[in-house]
């Protein structure tokens, strides 16, 4: 069995409304060192597959096919035998 | 095609909650309309007796909503269920020239599945734009105008003239439409070339103006756009919930009451299209 923990954010150059709320927020709360805010969503994904290879490949087709919109999408995907 | 023999089928799924006036749009002008969970067309979870088509219709609508929740992205389940069992139905169905539109959650179901812009294949295999989160971060929920640009391509609004300015509620949190970062111009160029665009956001006197008239920062002011033949639709705003004049923020104001109502046209255009097409 694997686990895929698929991590998606927002391309370079593309605006993020949450992460912009949130840092506001954090402002208001008086975090006043906090820079800058990028929000995240990650899945965490089981697989039964016997082959790391394998399961990495089929991981990158679910992100193209479901998981990320490739037009403003970047994700990263780390495999961990379970 | 006689008006009454056109059948058209207004899909659903879990979440989907504008389906009752899409529906009713299409009953009142003499049509015939049917609710159809994605699951007949799938043919899965129901009856033989169940089990539909998508061939039985002269057209599709995908109505607004919350289809799945908006889980992983607004529209994406709905249109990953479709393009599971139904890619090559759905391409040979708009090839055929039946017209599909999709409104707020359903444009967003259009541009997941790859029909929308449509530029240079009639379903791509990834998405080719996004209907991202509104620069304010907010649901926008308010009447929105829109100026309509289609110099005839579009079949769901030839009966609106160009550069007539449209009242059409606008009520979504994902609707700022985007094409890859760095290819937006060259984008938004083709689809001005190809006559794909179908409606812009504007002021009252008709300019091109940014928040709060644009609501969601769209690219261009784009609120609707069709595929390069035309016959594939997908807007934000809700033409449905303007179907009748008092169905207008000012229709107590304007003395119009006996007039149809602005987004009435949409379902009108279509059908008369289908009239004269099949």
């Amino acid at each position: 069995m694997f686990e895929a923990k698929v991590t998606i954010g927002l391309k370079k150059g593309i605006t993020d409304p949450e992460g912009a709320t949130t840092l506001k927020s954090l402002h208001l709360l008086g975090f006043d060192t906090v820079k800058e805010v990028r929000s995240q969503k990650t899945f965490l994904i089981k697989m039964d597959e016997n082959d790391e290879k394998k399961a990495r490949k089929k991981v990158e087709e679910m992100c193209q096919k479901l998981l990320t919109n490739p037009v403003i999408h970047s994700y990263t995907v780390d495999m961990k035998r379970v | 095609m006689k008006k009454e023999e056109i059948r058209v089928a207004v899909l659903r799924i879990e979440g989907t909650n504008c389906e009752q006036e899409s529906f009713d749009a299409f009953a009142r002008l003499g049509v015939k309309p049917e609710f159809v969970h994605l699951k007949r067309l799938l043919g899965i979870d129901c009856t033989k007796e169940e089990c539909r088509d998508i061939f039985d219709y002269h057209c599709l609508m995908i109505p607004g909503g919350f289809s799945a929740g908006d889980y992983v992205r607004a529209g994406a389940i709905f249109a990953a269920r479709m393009k599971s069992m139904l890619k090559d139905k759905l391409a040979e169905y708009v090839k055929e020239g039946y017209p599909i539109i999709g409104v707020c959650n359903g444009f967003q179901v259009l541009i997941e599945l790859g029909l929308l812009p449509g530029i240079d294949e009639v379903i791509s295999e990834y998405p080719k734009a996004c209907l991202m989160t509104n620069d304010s971060n907010r649901f926008e929920c308010r009447p929105t105008l829109l100026k309509h640009e289609n110099n005839g391509n579009c079949v769901f609004t030839g009966k609106i003239k160009k550069g007539e300015i449209r009242l059409i509620p606008s009520a979504h949190t994902e609707g700022k439409l985007m094409f890859p970062i760095d290819e937006q111009k060259r984008y938004v160029k083709m689809l001005e070339e190809n006559d794909q665009i179908v409606f812009k956001y504007v002021n009252p006197k008709g300019e091109y103006a940014g928040y709060p008239w644009n609501p969601n920062g769209s690219v261009s002011n784009i609120a609707g756009i069709c595929n390069l033949e035309g016959n594939v639709f997908g807007m934000m705003p809700h033409p449905e919930r303007v179907f009748y004049r008092h169905q207008h923020p000012d229709w107590t104001r304007t003395g119009k009451l006996d007039e149809p109502g602005d987004g009435r046209d949409v379902f009108e255009s279509v059908v008369e299209h289908l009239i004269k097409r099949f």
